[in-house]
């Protein structure tokens, strides 16, 4: 089976955990062999976590820098900060609501403009999707749903091969029954952003 | 009922590999369990103290590594099957009972899992624990993945009994903090209560006794070693001149590496999971044939310097490397690219890496640190303390938990640390060896872990610094555990006493105690410089509950404050305390009323008044 690696990075907090287990459980539905890698040492803090999803037959769980086929962005200026991840045949796939970090309020750094981080991803990479992710999630009831907004954008460029009545079913084993129909409005609102932005 | 507790075997479940190892120890029929928690081991822990809530599982939190371990040697001297898991530097603080307890081994199987953190994603230095194994004279087992860590915990019980010796378990951080799919086996009967039989010829380590028990680990480890070779755990796979011999997650960038480079028809692969003693048969075995021996281990050369040394023994000459400038590095962690690159160099064979991104026009991304959070009491009593210290001349030992962070701007407050417990007995020797003024950092777990001994040791000695205890009423940083000042009421259990630090501190001898609620920003600075002004050893305690512990148990109701049109752009809130609730938007500082708790320590320092609670 060919191998298909995806990155995930989010800012703590962002439910890229989550949304990790639940690709895990669409694997298994799925019967594709899935290893994933997480680094959450200081995520409550505020720092970065990232995780690493390995699907198919190589059997490695964590992902060199310039191999991710699939790059997935909770955090715009995070998903620009992983580009050495990112080879030109990556498909990104970016939340475009920004979450600043500190440093920037005590004046140690500029956020850059998402214009220029969209346009920078989609010049170096093989494609990209860039949703408001934020906006969905409260247009679907929760903002805590970002990441199911994002997981249904990732189905829809179909990179994963996994059909969405699999992740569907795959977010109601994973996810918790009174955010159910949130999860998949949601998942369904991030589905459709995704299709209209190509 | 816990997840890891169904007895379905044949069940599929992803689990974190430290879910998995739990999740061995049970199928194992594990009875006793101790810890102190410790990235990346904690989830292990964590899971078995839950479960223990809802069975017949013994289960503790110790104050420190060493108590734990000693407490776990009686338990396996009784009888009973028990683990014990610490971080790698852990051990060094459990590494005297571990040395000695070697001698005298357990009655029932024993596992002490040491979780080593390449990389050093949440840790002070990336030691090898392996040595630990060949030091103390402990067989050892390394998984290569998720899976295999929870197959290995079973099977490191049934070798403990067998050799009637404790057997040490080493993951590193990529084992622990991954995911995979586990098939669960079936569990063994927990046997929860055991009998100690004296045995004073084992037991009792006086000299005349160790020197015929130490006669007695190098037989056990002889009979280790007949079990290493052939061992199901130290795999041989594929046939071919090129030798590689791994461990631990190197196993699976090396698989990877002989397939992408095409290499399978001459690639012979060694991995060594019971790596400790090693199977030097089955090593100078696969050493005949070999043209040339690559070794890939994380760490230190390990394996490379025994597989030389067998090499030798056997009299072959073929050229074995591992670590080496043009090689592997000793430094942090490897990846699959890393060891497919290095594997195609040294073999010859031809390989193009593939091409990243160029990154050049990329703007500078500002960096995202981890942070006091939003109403963390550190970052009160941090700015109390400097407030209180002006103008003097001082040294900030801190120490290990989030009020590390402390050193960041614009606090700065920590200017040396090194381990658990060292900024008191560090502060003893900077108020001895300088005329400088010594305020030091500890929490109240890392205090109870070790800082007490150097308190002792201040006030005996009649040393001259301020120890501030950081009280917030829990193990935060490794996920909000127990420690022995904890009301365990909070976690729903009764039955448990509780040791109050401002009686333990004034026991000791302490002449001047004081303390502070770190929110309350006026007060707490009267009393911190009269701490300061004390001559010998004062200590204050400042106490409020950790922010995100309080929250998640609803102790603490978030209530937001808001900047006031009274706002004169000092900015003096960000630049002082630098809470991040905190943001600018048109230059502007804004809070963030989402992550806002309403600690109000930013509306005591604005010299306006402009920040007020946000009306509902």
């Amino acid at each position: 089976m060919e191998t298909t690696r995806l990155i995930i990075v989010a800012v703590g907090g962002q439910g890229n955990l989550l949304a990790s287990k639940v690709l895990g459980e669409a694997a298994l539905i799925s019967d594709v062999p899935v290893r994933m890698s997480e680094i959450h040492g200081m995520a409550q803090r505020g720092g970065v976590v990232e995780s690493a999803i390995v699907f198919g037959d190589a059997t490695s769980s964590i992902i060199s820098d310039g191999e991710a086929d699939i790059l997935l962005g909770f955090e715009p200026s995070e998903t620009l900060r992983a580009l050495n991840r990112c080879s030109k045949n990556t498909k990104v796939i970016t939340n475009t609501a920004t979450s600043p970090p500190f440093t920037v309020a005590i004046g140690k750094g500029v956020y850059p403009e998402v214009e220029n981080i969209k346009n920078l991803l989609s010049e170096k990479c093989a494609s990209l999707v860039a949703i408001d992710a934020m906006k969905l999630a409260k247009q679907a009831g929760s903002p805590m749903s970002v990441n199911i907004v994002l997981l249904g954008a990732l189905v829809q460029t179909g990179s994963l091969g996994f059909t969405r009545e699999t992740v569907i079913q795959a977010i109601k084993r994973r996810t918790k029954k009174s955010f159910l129909d949130k999860n998949i409005k949601a998942f369904e609102l991030g589905f459709k952003a995704a299709f209209a932005y190509n | 009922m816990h997840k890891l507790l169904n007895d379905s075997p044949g069940e599929q479940i992803m689990l974190l590999g430290n879910e998995a190892i739990a999740r061995g120890a049970i199928e194992a029929g594990v009875a006793f369990a101790t810890t102190y928690p410790g990235t990346p081991s904690s989830e292990i822990s964590l899971n078995l103290f839950q479960m223990s809530r809802e069975s017949d599982l013994y289960f503790e939190y110790g104050p420190n590594e060493k108590v734990a371990l000693e407490v776990a040697a009686a338990a396996a001297n009784s009888g009973l099957r028990t683990f014990c898991m610490m971080k790698h530097v852990g051990l060094n603080v459990a590494a005297d009972p571990l040395m000695t307890l070697a001698y005298v081994g357990v009655t029932a199987g024993m596992v002490i899992l040491t979780a080593d953190d390449p990389a050093m994603f949440s840790s002070q230095n990336e030691q090898d624990n392996r040595y630990y194994a060949k030091f103390g004279n402990l067989p050892m087992l390394e998984p290569s993945s998720v899976p295999e860590a929870k197959e290995m915990m079973k099977y490191a019980f049934k070798l403990s009994e067998q050799l009637k010796q404790p057997v040490l378990l080493r993951t590193t951080t990529r084992i622990n903090h991954s995911n995979a799919f586990v098939t669960f086996g079936k569990m063994e009967k927990r046997i929860t209560r055991g009998r100690f039989e004296r045995d004073q010829t084992r037991c009792v380590t006086v000299p005349a006794v160790s020197r015929q028990l130490h006669t007695k680990v190098l037989e056990k480890m002889a009979k280790a070693k007949e079990i290493s070779e052939g061992c199901e755990f130290n795999l041989q796979e594929g046939e071919g001149r090129f030798g590689i011999i791994v461990n631990g997650v190197s196993y699976h960038y090396a698989l990877d590496a002989i397939t992408d480079l095409g290499i399978a028809d001459k690639a012979k692969l060694l991995r060594l999971g019971f790596s400790n003693p090693m199977p030097e048969k089955q090593i100078k075995t696969f050493l005949k044939g070999c043209e040339k021996v690559l070794v890939i281990e994380e760490g230190e050369p390990f394996m490379e310097e025994a597989v030389k040394a067998f090499a030798q023994e056997a009299c072959i000459t073929i050229p074995i490397n591992g670590k080496s400038e043009n090689l592997f590095s000793r430094l942090y962690e490897y990846d699959p690219a890393m060891v497919r690159e290095k594997t195609a160099a040294y073999f010859g064979i031809d390989y193009t890496p593939a091409k990243k991104v160029s990154t050049d026009n990329v703007p500078q991304i500002p960096m995202r640190p981890p942070n006091l959070c939003s109403g963390c009491s550190h970052r009160a009593t941090f700015y109390e303390i400097k407030k209180a210290a002006e103008g003097m001349d001082i040294i900030c030992p801190n120490d290990i938990g989030c009020y590390t962070l402390g050193f960041l701007p614009p606090l700065n407050m920590g200017d040396f640390v090194i381990c658990m417990g060292s900024s008191v007995s560090t502060s003893c020797g900077f108020s001895k060896a300088t005329d400088q003024k010594v305020i030091s950092f500890i929490g109240d777990s890392t205090f109870f872990h070790s800082g007490i001994t150097g308190l002792v040791n201040a006030v005996f000695n009649n040393h001259n610094f301020t120890l501030v205890i950081l009280e917030n009423d829990i193990t935060a940083m490794t996920g909000h555990q127990p420690h022995p000042g904890v009301d365990m009421g909070r976690f729903g259990l009764d039955g448990y006493g509780r040791v109050n630090i401002e009686n333990l501190v004034k026991a000791l001898g302490v002449e001047h105690i004081s303390v502070i609620k770190p929110f309350k920003v006026k007060k707490s600075i009267e009393t911190i410089k009269e701490a300061l002004a004390f001559k010998g050893v004062s200590v204050i305690i400042s106490q409020e509950p950790c922010a995100l512990y309080a929250k998640s148990l609803k102790l603490l109701k978030p209530r937001a404050f808001r900047i006031t049109d009274r706002c004169k752009d000092h900015k003096d809130c960000i630049t002082t305390i630098a809470c991040p609730s905190f943001y600018l938007e048109d230059g502007k500082v804004n809070i963030d009323a989402d992550t806002c708790v309403g600690c109000a320590v930013c509306a005591q320092i604005c010299p306006e008044n402009a920040i007020t609670p946000l009306k509902k």
